[in-house]
């Protein structure tokens, strides 16, 4: 299988033209054949994945299973993982099916519904194998026209201003993100992301408007870059389409944007700012470093007035990402180790912590948090589940969460300690907001007139947490798993970046 | 020396004669009742003669002691011309029978105009320039008002009219300054005369030819006559308007502005640098409060006139090249947008408000799909093709140093995404109102769907387009 990559990112892309094209009427037969069609899709697009994973060599620190094509306008189709790709890789997959699954009781327009998810998922996939500047940009982008999609047909009340509000923002901060790939396509020549790595872009300070710019391209780009991704990611204080977004997608779409798209940022920061723009990255390190930690913080505080359990859990996914880019701006083995595990780990327990609420909204049609109470005497499995994903977003050791918070907040004791006091601080709010709506929503008594008669989880949204549950656990207990796989390549690139930073330094003095 | 030069402009010749003899023909016997059949033919005619000169033409010839150039830029231009030509007529048939003013005139105006744009992609001197302008434009102005009992038709046909002439009357003026000033009017020999150093005459009057030309592309500040325009025309004319006319403009700007002006170019880079950017702001502004999809879409022609100049004013083979892959993708979008204007109807009676389209999805799933690639392929959202033709422009501008003009513009596009996103908004998302008639109009809904497949199918190998238009833009830039 040379291609593998292109079969696996462009499967789901097919079964939704089979879908759009052979699939027809809107009766229960038609409903049930859309999805049925594509929970089968991504299983095999998943089965087919575990080819990326086993054949993929963790001490090859290059790109592997690269794929190589021309295109127009001089560009490349290009694709390839390497080990800080291929875990993405992995998630997609291997969370594409549940949230499929989960949607199995949405009525209207499902077959619509699942074209949407899964042509979503061949452009996450695509954005996570790209190995050209303009392929990535084009599935980065294209992502939204499903998103805004889902969003907004399939959405709560509120939903379309949060549909614009989404797919301008995120626009907004791609466009420039577009600029500084022209630029870089000028400067180097080729859009080609591997030759683009080695390429060393100019940190000479430039005047703009009268304005001197220290680091010069490397600055200007980073910082565009970094207009896309900080949207994306997202971070304080362009953090605010993201409650809105969540709050009116459905379940599914939900679980998908938290547990996938959102990590598309820190992917990006990985890929491109860092090694590009190692001068810019280091410059600017401690301005990236203290928005992180203003996110962890004021994003926990939030997320404890909030009334809405989405929203809340929104304002928890922020900070989360707060501990992703501040492990990565550490520049250290640590940190940045932590924060790829925070992102894989934050995939798997924000998408369960949004199940856990589209469970129980499927049945009130409310995710007000006052609105409940006392499920745990109804719904014992559910409050079960519920404890065990509140505990690993709060961090608790023997969950993934507790690793990825420990790494990234060690990789920020090496590089800031201050940044590290503040970041800690984040970890008691978590713990406070996490397990207030956990006493809120499970624990007291079931007085509520309109709980009385509410079941508990059946067989199918229980076999949905399952393998959640069974990640969650595993990837707490034994990390390695995560580590070993991305170790070298993390590696790889802290060497080339810190190999990039003396000849610079020197520069700099002469 | 005159057989070559006729063999030269043959085509336009030839279609020329053909207008001529269909219009004595149906005339002398069906008159209206051949509309149908004046329509198809003439659009096969188009279809025929784009084939004949895009397989044909080879080399670079003059005729007319340089009246006339027959290059690939040429070339380019006049089958993108013809084919828009042929796809906007033969959608065009079944609304105009439907409203019954399906007059064979129609056919053969367009054709008038048709040979009136193929004559401007070809000028080499000032007198052709006008010539061909002034054929395409006087067509225009009739078959704007082609609604006669419309209020709103006459009004548009008198105020393009109007305004037109008074474009035309300053483009005149600037020629005559240019012909004063540098003793002649070819192209070829005024590209001799103001080599490094204008003379401020020569100056005035490209100003002034600019003006007259940016009247015709519906650039900022030169755009007031769009939208009243596109609104009032009827739907077809307005959709022929939107495609084969800017594209006949977009190219005659270029053919002034290198081959009379090639040696100066930072005399007009600037000037259409700014042109471009008051271009893509205003449109992409003033498209937000609109509420008729027409105006909306004059709008966005006016945005994505801003973009094209923007390749121009690189000022380079380069930008010439993404210049003419912008407009050729830009055609293609709006010929399938307009297919779909086009059938919006209620009860039998069009409509162009945009909250009809409310909900449009329930009615007819496929061409609300079709749409939404349509639209996001103009609001420039990857991976439709509209994305790459926004690339184009930016690679050209930021390679000929012109960076401000590409971050503004990239700007604009996010805020003219906001009207796009609208029209999606309508038809995926919008409140529940009397829906829209599903319109049976199988030759509109075929361009729709090509239109759209291109679209999508386009990114693999954009057809070949961005070839051809580099072998145009080298036969323009030497």
């Amino acid at each position: 299988m040379d291609n593998v990559l292109s079969i696996v990112t462009f499967l789901p892309a097919l079964a939704a033209l089979m879908l759009a094209l052979f699939l027809r009427g809107e009766d229960a037969v038609a409903q049930k054949n859309a999805k049925v069609v594509a929970l089968f899709a991504t299983v095999i697009t998943f089965v087919i994945s575990l080819f990326i994973l086993f054949g993929f060599d963790p001490e090859d620190t290059g790109f592997q299973m690269v794929e190589e094509a021309d295109w127009i306008m001089g560009l490349k189709y290009k694709m390839g993982v390497d080990g800080i790709s291929v875990l993405f890789v992995m998630l997609t997959t291997a969370l594409m099916p549940l949230a499929i699954w989960s949607a199995w009781d949405v009525k209207v327009r499902v077959k619509e519904y699942m074209i949407a998810f899964l042509l979503l998922e061949t452009l996450m996939l695509g954005v996570f194998t790209a190995l050209d500047l303009v392929l990535f940009y084009l599935f980065f982008e294209a992502g939204l026209i499903p998103m805004f999609l889902i969003i907004g047909i399939w959405g709560g009340p509120n939903r379309i201003y949060a549909a614009f509000k989404f797919f301008l923002y995120t626009f907004l901060g791609s466009v420039l993100m577009l600029i500084a790939m022209i630029a870089m396509y000028v400067d180097a020549g080729t859009t080609d992301i591997v030759t683009l790595l080695g390429h060393e872009f100019s940190h000479d300070t430039i005047t703009v408007l009268g304005f001197h710019i220290v680091g010069g391209f490397q600055t200007l780009a980073f910082l565009a870059f970094f207009a896309s991704f900080a949207v994306k990611m997202p971070m304080w204080p362009v953090h605010t389409w993201l409650p809105d977004a969540h709050v009116q997608a459905p379940t599914a779409g939900s679980v998908i944007l938290a547990a996938i798209l959102l990590k598309m940022g820190g992917y990006g920061f990985l890929r491109f700012s860092l090694p590009m723009f190692p001068y810019a990255s280091e410059l600017l390190s401690n301005f990236v470093l203290w928005l992180s930690v203003i996110a962890i913080v004021y994003a926990s505080l939030v997320a404890l007035v909030q009334e809405d359990m989405k929203k809340l859990i929104a304002y928890s996914s922020v900070a989360h990402m707060g501990y992703v880019t501040a492990g990565i701006f550490s520049f250290n083995q640590q940190g940045l180790d932590g924060a790829i595990f925070q992102m894989i780990s934050h995939g798997f327990v924000s998408g369960a912590l949004f199940l856990c609420v589209g469970v129980i909204y499927d049945r009130m049609h409310t995710r007000q948090i006052d609105a409940f109470g006392g499920l745990v005497k109804n719904m014992p499995a559910y409050a079960l589940v519920f404890m065990f994903f509140t505990m690993a977003n709060v961090g608790l050791p023997g969950t993934s969460g507790f690793v990825g918070e420990f790494l990234t907040i060690i990789g920020m004791f090496q590089a800031n300690t201050w940044v590290a006091l503040v970041a800690a601080t984040g970890v008691i709010f978590s713990a406070s907001y996490a397990l207030w709506l956990y006493r809120r929503v499970v624990l007291g008594d079931l007085i509520k007139e309109s709980l009385k008669t509410i079941k508990d989880m059946n067989a199918r949204e229980k076999w949905i947490f399952a393998p959640l549950v069974a990640m969650t656990l595993v990837l707490g207990v034994y990390p390695s798993l995560v580590t070993d796989l991305i170790g070298p390549s993390v590696t790889a690139l802290l060497d080339n970046y810190h190999a990039a930073l003396p000849m610079i330094a020197d520069a700099a003095t002469h | 020396m005159t057989s070559t030069d006729f063999s030269i402009v043959l085509p336009e010749v030839l279609l020329a004669i053909y207008g001529m003899a269909a219009l004595v023909f149906a005339v002398y016997t069906g008159k209206d009742k051949l509309s149908g059949l004046v329509t198809w033919l003439t659009a096969a005619v188009f279809v025929i003669v784009a084939l004949w000169i895009g397989l044909g033409g080879q080399g670079s010839r003059a005729a007319f002691g340089g009246l006339f150039i027959d290059d690939a830029f040429s070339r380019f231009g006049k089958v993108g011309v013809l084919l828009a030509g042929a796809a906007v007529l033969v959608m065009s048939h079944d609304f105009l029978e439907k409203r019954g003013f399906a007059k064979f005139e129609y056919p053969i105006l367009v054709l008038f105009s048709t040979i009136g744009m193929m004559v401007m992609v070809s000028a080499g001197d000032l007198m052709s320039l006008y010539l061909g302008l002034e054929l395409m434009s006087l067509s225009l102005y009739v078959i704007a008002s082609f609604r006669r009992d419309s209020v709103k038709s006459t009004e548009a046909g008198l105020k393009y009219f109007v305004l037109g002439s008074l474009s035309s009357g300053l483009l005149l003026y600037g020629s005559s300054l240019i012909y004063g000033f540098s003793g002649t009017t070819s192209f070829a020999g005024i590209v001799t005369v103001v080599q490094g150093n204008v003379p401020l005459g020569v100056l005035f009057g490209l100003i002034f030819v600019m003006t007259g030309l940016a009247f015709k592309v519906s650039a900022v500040p030169f755009h007031m006559w769009t939208p009243d325009v596109y609104e009032g025309a009827p739907t077809p004319t307005t959709a022929f308007f939107a495609t084969a006319p800017k594209l006949a403009a977009m190219g005659l700007f270029a053919r002034v502005l290198f081959d009379a002006f090639g040696g100066v170019p930072g005399d007009w880079q600037q000037v259409l640098a700014v042109i471009a950017v008051a271009s893509m702001f205003w449109g992409a502004f003033a498209g937000i409060g609109q509420t008729n999809i027409k105006r909306l879409m004059a709008y966005s022609s006016i945005t994505h006139m801003g973009f094209a100049l923007m390749g121009l004013a690189a000022a380079n083979a380069e930008g010439v090249q993404s210049a003419m892959v912008y407009m050729a993708i830009y055609v293609a979008m709006n010929i399938g947008a307009f297919a779909f204007i086009m059938t919006m109807e209620r009860d039998g009676k069009p409509v162009t408000d945009l909250s009809a389209l409310n909900l449009y999805w329930r009615v007819s799933p496929t061409k609300a799909l079709a749409v939404l690639v349509l639209f996001f392929s103009l609001a420039g959202v990857p991976p439709m093709l509209g994305f790459f033709a926004k690339f184009s422009v930016l690679m050209a501008a930021w390679n000929a140093g012109l960076t401000w003009l590409a971050i503004f513009g990239v700007i604009a596009s996010v805020i003219a995404a906001f009207y796009y996103l609208r029209v999606v908004y309508y038809i995926y998302f919008g409140s529940e109102v009397e829906p829209l008639d599903n319109t049976k109009s199988p030759v509109a809904f075929a361009l729709l769907a090509v239109s759209a497949l291109i679209m999508l199918v386009g990114i693999v190998n954009m057809f070949g387009v961005d070839g051809m238009a580099a072998i145009a833009a080298d036969a323009l830039v030497k």
